[in-house]
Formats: structure tokens, C-alpha cells, sequence
């Protein structure tokens, strides 16, 4: 007689990611939470190919005369790894990642409004990143992100025109993402989810979409402008034929400085998430936290003229730029006293997300302030094209969103795969992480005051030690973010299983949904009765905003 | 127990909509689709998001005549000397052409909501004449541009010297603005075609026409858009 063994299976209940197997399932499926996992995949994929090129410009910059790169190659790095990380990585990281995945969650939906836009929009996403790497495969482009004219149209012979093509198709994907957003906000709320209702999350969300509706199609009629003038040499954006120039400047900026709230907005919304979450107690001021992303989205339409103090613009238009700027700030900084109001007599517990959330604050609140910095014409005179703003903008973009997105990964880990992750080792990486990232853009703050250039392969000698210090910062930096990779994947498939709500965490994504969430999210449609971040009174707790 | 997402029979016991089914078979079940609890919710969404693509389209033009702005401030003179190279008269017609086929557009709305399909078709079909008479006017104008060597580029040229590099920026605008135009009416005339064949098919009702509307919008947006460019093109400047 036979005997065979079977190793007993503990059969698991049926989630998204179970449901079904094979290609087909994942590269045709419309549900919001694997195509989440698309973009989560492919964004990490154009974040290693950006951060190459971030090696590249960091080893070229120890020593004062490049150590590795010819100047025409070192322009090609700076401007492949802007776009990359820009277009292909940061405006898509956490609204198409993690707004993908929880948006319908958070608010009781059984996915977005159009799944099948959805699913379109990350095609889009990749023809356009397939284009870009075509781009970098066949000699790259040296532009800067910026492409500013006429250099782009007239005296660069990389292929500016290709790259146009990557940026304008993956903005149509943005447009997508936005517009799946707002109709899904607006149409799909839960019985019993009112406005006032919604995580901030989603708030912030629905501001970044007004953003990416709104901006992002001027920016693709730039760059169609862009590469027809570089076709036909009709001159409107050359001043030689009589064109305009600063014309270019003023609709580049008329998108891509709302595009840097695209880049901070949706960190803020998983700020708040994590803030209230691990203070245990309500967030402080609802009401001005969730108005002060709709404010950030308009007012952030109205001082793109900021980036022009230099170029020629109108003085006095410098001047009302510089004072609307300051006004941008105001909402920011209503976050940063809100979010630091809720920890306050708050039960605070350090766990990874956190740690994350601490950084954020820390690290966008320099980010900030220096904008203001830039933001006085007198100031911003001396330090512009510098790497004062190289610095700025890093602390912002990297320490701001990047941060955030790290701290949203770990926070919806156990809801996304199912498992927990390593805490000891992510406690670890999340202070590396912020070391590393110290280390390499505070130097530049100092370096940019003394002078030193941006988008230059070499330098003058006397700052080379505080390159030195950037460089091997960066390292340190990389190194951080390469070890939660590591385990993030190992945990996803040795890991122990999560609960349905490891953090103890308030709204429906956890409170209502298992973990990993079935295909429609909900095995019973959730009615709301109760306002966000319900924590009940921790010591000293106010109540929670009408 | 296996879930089902987009299937378009919603019969299976096992969909975990089931307790929602009344609802669902009372109106139109194959056109709901799974995520939404009601066909007005989901008609609600499509019409919004129509609203939102249209206004993400008013961008995009905007830019446009953002930079149209901008030149014809800095170069009046040189404007009024190419606007006699316009031709009113094509222009015109296709105004009255474009309007015309709004009315039609709308009058296909109209049928679709009183389920008439015969009539959505006939409409449609007029429509979409209308729509390739303009391209074919478009297309005698831009040739007369051709013959006069006013394509911006290596070719151009321009009877006043003074005005040639500030001529050239100005027909680049127009050959913008109006061939960016003409690619959402060749767009349009495609849609239309697809909601011919769909209203062929039966697939439209009065209770379901959703994509008869939204296309409807669609075509009264790219009608309004040249509405704004006629006149400033054609007309502004041509008295001098
Ligand atoms: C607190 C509000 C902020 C103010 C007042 C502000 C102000 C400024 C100013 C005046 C400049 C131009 C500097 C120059 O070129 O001379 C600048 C550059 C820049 N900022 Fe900000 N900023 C703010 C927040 C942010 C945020 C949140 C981000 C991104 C997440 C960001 C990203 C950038 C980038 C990418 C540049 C450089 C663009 C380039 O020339 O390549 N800023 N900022
Ligand atoms: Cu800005």
C-alpha cells in the first residue's frame, strides 16, 4: 500500500492577489488594487534607473575637474535623472501607488469610478516610460528637465524631441489618474461618508487631482509647442526670429510649479494618516488640514513666476510673484502646526511609519522655509542656479514626499501583501535613510550660499571637501533605501501574517476590510456613522473638527 | 467562493452584488457595471468625468491662446498684415458648417433619449458629413497656404520683408491652434463613427444612451473651441 503525504495547507481566505494567477490576470485586470501593484513595480524600476544616474553625477562630482564624465555627458545624467525621477517617478509614486490602492478603500467604494481608464492610464505610464529609457538608450538627452528654449529647440542635438514625446504621453496618464480621482471622490462615497468625513488622505488626494487636471494639459501643449518649433524653426520661442522665450518659461511654470504640489500634497495626506494613527488621538484642526490642501491647490496656480526672478521678467511682477509665494507657505505651515498640535499629549509610539513621519516633518519644514528663502527676490538673486535650490528642492521632493512614500509603503505593508515586516531592520533603514539624506543635501545648502553653480561637471577646488561630504553621503543614502527593498520583498513572501489591523489604526480600509482586501474590498458594503480618526479621548484630546 | 469582476452577465449567485440585484434588474442590467450600485451613480460619473476631460481640454487650448496672446500683443502691426492672407470667406463657411453640425449632434441626442434609433443614426450620419466637410475645406485652405509658401519653416516666405520672422511665428500659431483643431474633429468623426455602429447594433436605448451624450459633448466642445478661432484669426485685424 502507498502512503502519500500531503503537507497539511492552510487555505487562505480569497483575497485580490490569490483570486486568480498567470500574466493575463495582472497586465488585463481592472481592479484598482493590482494596478496599484503595477505602478508599485514600475516606479521602483524608473527610481533604480534615476538613481543611476544620481551615482553617476555624485562620483563625477568628488573631485573638482569630474572624475569620470565628460561635461557633455555630465549634462545628459543631470537632465535623464530630473526627468526620470520627476515625470517617471515622483508625480506617479504615492497618488498611483498608494491613492490607487486606498482611495476606494477609505471612502467604501468597490474600486475607482473607470477601472478600465485606470488600467489605461498605467499603459500609458510605461509607453511613456519606454520612450524615456529609447531616449537614454540612444544617447540621451542634455536639456534639463526644465527643456528651456531655445536650447532645447534650436542648439541641442540630443534627442529632445523623443523625450518630449516619454513626457507628454506620461502625462496624459496623470491627467487619467487625476480625473479617475475627482469622479471617484465625488460619485462613489459610502452611504453615510460625507465630506467632512474623509480621511485627509483623500482630501489631499482630491487637491492633487485638481492639480494634475488642471496644469498637466498645459504643460503637454508646451512641449507639442516645443517640438514642433523644433521641427519647422517657425522662432516663437527664439529670440533671434523675434519669439519669446521667457513665453516658454512662463507655460513650463504654469504647470511645473503646481506639478511640485503634485510632488508634496499626497505625502501630506499619508502624514496625516500616520500622525493621527500612532498619536492615538484625533487629529487636531480637520477642518483647516483639509482646506489647506485645496488652498495649497490654488493658490500654487498663481506664483509660477517665482522660478523667473532671473529671466527677465517684469519687475513688478517679480514682486507680486514673491509675495503670492509667501502666501503659498501659509497652508503649508498650518499642516506642519496641525500635524505637530496632534502629537502633542498624544500617546506616541515609534514604529517605522513614524519614525518616517518624524522625518517628513523635520525635513519638509527646512524644505520650506527655504522656499521662502528663494521666494525674496534680494535672496534669490544671489542664490539662484545655484545649489541652494538644488538643496531646497531635494529637501522638499526627497525629504518630503520620498519620506512620506517610504512611510505609506510600511504603514499599508500588512494591508497591501498581508504580512508584517521586519521592524527591527526597518527601524534601522528608516534612520539611515535620514542620516544618508542629511549628509548629502546639507552640504549643498552651504555650498550653493558660497557660490557654487548648478548643472556644471566641474567646479572650483576650494569645494571639493563638502562635494566629498555629499557624495559619500549619498551613499550612506543609497544604501538606506536599498535594504528596505530587501526585506519589504523577502516579507512579502516569508513574512508573518498580518491582521486585519495591526496598528490598531481607525478608518474602513482596516477597520472593515481584511487584509489582503477581497477584489471588491468589502465583504459587506461598510455605512459610515462616525467621523475620521475616531481615536476616542487620549489625555487632553480635543474633539474632533464638525 | 470566486469573484467575477466586469463580467457582463450579472447572474452568477455568487456575485457579491446579489443582494443589490432588484435594483439591478429593474433598469438596465448589461450596461451597469460592477462597481457601481445605481445606473444613475454611474451615469452621474461618466457625465462628470466628461465635464472634467473637457475642462483638462480648455487647458490645453488655453495654453495656446495664451501664446496667441502674448504675440499679438507684441506684434499688432504684423498681425493685420498676415490676417489678409486668411481666407473670411472658407473660414466662414465652416463656421456656419460647424454650427450646422452641432445642431444635428444635439438633434442625435434627442433621438437617443426618446430611444429612437433610426433617427440617432440619421443624425449621426449627418454629423458626421458635416464634420468631413469642414475637414475638406480645412484642407483647401491649408493647401492655398501651401502654394503661397506660408508654411513656417525652412520654406517660408512673405511679400512684406519687414514682417518675416514675426509672420512666420504668427502662421505657426494658426497652423497650431487650427491643425490641433482639426485632429479632435478627425477624432470626433471617429467616435461618431463608433456610436454609428453601436446604435446599428441595437446597444442603445432609452434608458441607456450614455455614450451618445457624452460624444455629443465631446463635439459641441471641439464646435465651441472654433467659435473662439475664427474670429481671432479670420476677422481681428482684417479691417485694416
Ligand atoms: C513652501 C513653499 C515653497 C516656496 C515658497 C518655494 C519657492 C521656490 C522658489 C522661489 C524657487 C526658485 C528658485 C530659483 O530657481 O532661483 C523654487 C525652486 C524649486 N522648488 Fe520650491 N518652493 C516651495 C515648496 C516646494 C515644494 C513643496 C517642492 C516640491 C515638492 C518644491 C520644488 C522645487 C523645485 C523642483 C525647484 C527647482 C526647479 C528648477 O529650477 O529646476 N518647492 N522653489
Ligand atoms: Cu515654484
Amino acid at each position: 500500500m502507498n502512503i502519500t503525504f500531503e503537507q497539511p495547507k492552510i487555505k487562505e481566505s480569497p483575497n485580490y492577489l490569490n483570486i486568480r494567477y498567470g500574466w493575463r490576470s495582472w497586465l488585463l485586470t481592472t481592479d484598482h488594487k493590482r494596478i496599484a501593484l503595477l505602478y508599485l513595480f514600475s516606479i521602483t524600476a524608473f527610481f533604480m534607473i534615476g538613481g543611476a544616474f544620481a551615482v553617476g553625477m555624485r562620483l563625477n562630482l568628488t573631485s573638482p575637474n569630474g572624475l569620470l564624465f565628460s561635461p557633455e555627458t555630465y549634462n545628459k545624467l543631470f537632465t535623464m535623472h530630473g526627468i526620470i525621477m520627476i515625470f517617471f517617478f515622483l508625480i506617479p509614486s504615492i497618488p498611483a501607488v498608494l491613492g490607487n490602492f486606498l482611495i476606494p478603500l477609505m471612502i467604501g467604494a468597490r474600486d475607482l469610478a473607470f477601472p478600465r481608464i485606470n488600467l489605461l492610464s498605467w499603459y500609458l505610464y510605461i509607453i511613456g516610460g519606454i520612450v524615456a529609457v529609447a531616449a537614454v538608450a540612444s544617447g540621451g538627452v542634455d536639456t534639463g528637465w526644465t527643456f528651456y528654449a531655445p536650447f532645447s529647440t534650436t542648439y541641442s542635438n540630443t534627442h529632445v524631441i523623443m523625450t518630449a514625446v516619454a513626457v507628454f504621453v506620461a502625462g496624459f496618464s496623470s491627467i487619467l489618474t487625476g480625473l479617475n480621482f475627482i469622479v471617484t471622490i465625488h460619485k462613489m462615497r459610502a452611504p453615510g461618508m460625507t465630506w467632512f468625513r474623509l480621511p485627509l488622505f483623500v482630501w489631499s488626494h482630491y487637491a492633487t487631482s485638481i492639480i494634475q487636471v488642471l496644469g498637466t494639459p498645459v504643460v503637454a501643449i508646451t512641449i507639442v509647442l516645443l517640438g514642433l518649433e523644433r521641427l519647422f524653426h517657425a522662432g516663437i520661442f527664439d529670440p533671434k526670429l523675434g519669439g519669446d522665450p521667457i513665453l516658454f518659461q512662463h507655460l513650463f511654470w504654469f504647470y511645473s510649479h503646481p506639478a511640485v504640489y503634485i510632488m508634496i500634497l499626497p505625502g501630506m495626506g499619508v502624514i496625516s494618516e500616520l500622525v493621527t494613527c500612532f498619536s492615538h488621538k484625533t487629529v487636531f484642526g480637520y477642518g483647516f488640514v483639509a482646506f489647506s490642501s485645496v488652498a495649497i491647490a490654488v493658490l500654487s496656480f498663481l506664483v509660477w513666476g517665482h522660478h523667473l526672478f532671473v529671466s527677465g521678467q517684469s519687475m513688478y511682477a517679480g514682486l507680486i510673484f514673491s509675495l503670492l509665494s509667501f502666501m503659498v507657505a501659509v497652508p503649508s505651515a498650518i499642516k506642519v502646526f496641525n500635524w505637530t498640535a496632534t502629537m502633542y499629549r498624544g500617546s506616541i509610539s515609534y514604529d517605522t511609519p513614524m519614525l518616517y513621519a518624524f522625518g517628513f516633518i523635520g525635513l519638509f519644514t527646512i524644505g520650506g522655509l527655504t522656499g521662502l528663502f528663494l521666494a525674496t527676490v534680494a535672496i534669490d538673486v544671489h542664490v539662484t542656479d545655484t545649489y541652494f535650490v538644488v538643496a531646497h528642492f531635494h529637501y522638499t521632493m526627497v525629504g518630503g514626499m520620498v519620506m512620506a512614500y517610504l512611510g505609506g509603503i510600511h504603514f499599508w505593508f500588512p494591508k497591501i501583501t498581508g504580512r508584517m515586516y521586519p521592524e527591527g531592520w526597518a527601524r534601522f533603514a528608516a534612520l539611515v535613510v535620514f542620516v544618508g539624506f542629511n549628509l548629502t543635501f546639507f552640504p549643498q545648502f552651504i555650498l550653493g550660499y558660497l557660490g557654487m553653480p548648478r548643472r556644471y561637471a566641474t567646479y572650483a577646488p576650494e569645494f571639493q571637501s563638502l562635494n566629498v561630504l555629499s557624495s559619500a553621503g549619498a551613499s550612506i543614502l543609497g544604501v538606506g533605501y536599498l535594504i528596505p527593498m530587501i526585506y519589504l520583498a523577502w516579507a512579502w513572501n516569508r513574512g508573518p501574517r498580518a491582521p486585519a489591523n495591526p496598528w490598531g489604526a481607525k478608518g474602513l480600509e482596516w477597520e472593515k476590510s481584511p487584509s489582503p482586501p477581497p477584489t471588491f474590498n468589502f465583504d459587506e458594503m461598510p455605512v459610515v456613522t462616525e467621523n475620521a480618526y475616531n481615536y476616542g479621548a487620549a489625555p487632553g484630546a480635543t474633539e474632533a473638527h464638525g | 467562493m470566486a469573484l467575477r469582476p466586469a463580467q457582463r452577465k450579472r447572474t452568477d449567485k455568487e456575485d457579491p452584488l446579489a443582494e443589490s440585484e432588484v435594483t439591478l434588474e429593474a433598469l438596465h442590467p448589461r450596461e451597469l457595471r460592477h462597481h457601481f450600485d445605481t445606473p444613475e451613480q454611474q451615469l452621474e460619473s461618466s457625465l462628470l468625468g466628461m465635464w472634467i476631460f473637457l475642462l483638462t481640454e480648455v487647458m490645453f487650448f488655453g495654453g495656446m491662446f495664451g501664446g496667441y496672446t502674448v504675440y499679438r500683443n507684441l506684434y499688432p502691426d504684423a498681425f493685420a498684415s498676415t490676417s489678409q492672407y486668411m481666407n473670411v470667406t472658407l473660414g466662414g463657411i465652416n463656421t456656419a458648417v460647424l454650427i450646422c453640425s452641432s445642431l444635428t449632434m444635439a438633434m442625435a441626442v434627442h433621438s437617443a433619449q426618446l430611444g429612437k434609433n433610426r433617427a440617432i443614426i440619421l443624425f449621426l450620419l449627418l454629423t458626421l458629413f458635416l464634420g468631413c466637410v469642414f475637414l475638406g475645406i480645412k484642407y483647401v485652405e491649408y493647401h492655398e497656404k501651401w502654394v503661397d509658401h506660408h508654411i513656417p519653416g525652412p520654406h517660408f516666405q512673405y511679400a512684406d520683408a519687414r514682417y518675416f520672422h514675426q509672420a512666420q511665428i504668427l502662421f505657426f500659431l494658426y497652423f497650431a491652434m487650427t491643425g490641433l483643431h482639426a485632429l479632435h474633429m478627425i477624432v470626433g468623426a471617429g467616435l461618431i463613427i463608433a456610436l454609428i455602429i453601436m446604435a446599428a447594433r441595437h446597444r442603445f436605448s432609452a434608458e441607456w444612451y450614455t455614450p451618445v451624450e457624452m460624444i455629443g459633448l465631446y463635439w459641441h466642445f471641439v464646435d465651441i473651441i472654433w467659435i473662439f478661432l475664427f474670429p481671432l484669426l479670420y476677422l481681428i485685424g482684417h479691417t485694416k
